[in-house]
């Protein structure tokens, strides 16, 4: 294992971690509610009455993010090396499969752990293994 | 009116919530794919950076879900919807697995996603849709196997 110390930001990763985690905390305390993306989109799918402003409100913050960031300075990069077949099959792969797994980095990875959810916990070590796997195979395998 | 004035703060909450977040993972770096990616390329020339994304996220959701559980409203005397589920199944396990995959070939998961659609991003706005459309796909068969 070879660390990229020229592209590793310990500190503004930290920083962005520990937002996420205010995020998550001011959430559940003020809102009563699991900061989980792929639960809260999920419920949009089968909308019962009261439930679809919060959902709504809280993907929204997340579209507008870049916004209000570019507001005060330009965007970090951003780079997609997929190409759009690739993206494609990915996006509709993790959106079936967080659904069934009934959640994500957001609700399983973060919030889950946090809340030491030994569900959560599996989750976590499971998508973690594949993920790592399925870099290896696509870069050092099949050397794409 | 006083029910309004609750209805309209969950709202205001919700969208600050929801901000904090995305703002996160831009400052994190988590909003581009190719730093979440070097993250899961263990082999090749390694970034830990969302290894302490998911640390700092953590360290402060442990204190406020400790908190979260020894209450039974929220402070806008919300009910509090923790999970209750603790049965480890096939399709927790399964679903996180081939959750993995997804994520692994692009270096997108759902929140990022969603913050990728307000940079303009048309790659990640095609992944999008294309996650969108895979958990109405779920949608479709979860109903039909009820």
């Amino acid at each position: 294992m070879t660390i990229d110390w020229l592209n590793f930001t310990p500190w503004s990763a930290l920083a962005g971690g520990v937002l996420i985690g205010v995020s998550a905390a001011l959430f559940i305390l003020l809102n009563g509610r699991i900061a989980g993306i792929t639960g809260i989109i999920g419920g949009l799918f089968k909308p019962t009455k009261n439930d679809i402003g919060w959902r709504v409100a809280f993907t929204l913050g997340l579209i507008i993010a870049p916004l209000v960031w570019q507001g005060f300075q330009p965007l970090p990069s951003i780079n997609i090396d997929a190409n759009f077949t690739m993206l494609i099959i990915a996006g509709l792969i993790v959106g079936f499969a967080a659904r069934y797994g009934s959640g994500c980095t957001s609700g399983h990875g973060v919030c889950g752990i946090a809340r030491l959810s030994p569900r959560s916990i599996v989750a976590t070590l499971a998508f973690m293994c594949t993920g790592f796997l399925t870099v290896f195979i696509i870069r050092h395998l099949l050397g794409a | 009116m006083k029910r309004n004035l609750n209805h309209f703060s969950t709202l205001l909450f919700a969208l600050f919530s929801g901000l904090i977040f995305g703002i996160g993972l831009i400052l994190a770096g988590m909003a581009n794919p190719a730093k979440v990616l070097a993250f899961l390329d263990l082999a090749g020339l390694w970034d830990p950076s969302l290894g302490l994304v998911m640390g700092g996220a953590i360290a402060v959701g442990l204190i406020a879900f400790t908190l979260a559980k020894k209450r039974t409203k929220s402070f806008l005397g919300l009910p509090m919807n923790l999970p209750t589920s603790r049965i480890i199944d096939k399709r927790l396990i399964i679903g996180s697995l081939i959750f993995g995959i997804g994520w692994g070939l692009v270096g997108i998961c759902p929140a990022p996603a969603f913050v990728l659609l307000g940079t303009g991003s048309l790659k990640g706005i095609v992944f999008l849709v294309a996650m969108l459309i895979g958990m109405a796909i779920f949608e479709y068969f979860d109903a039909r196997n009820k």
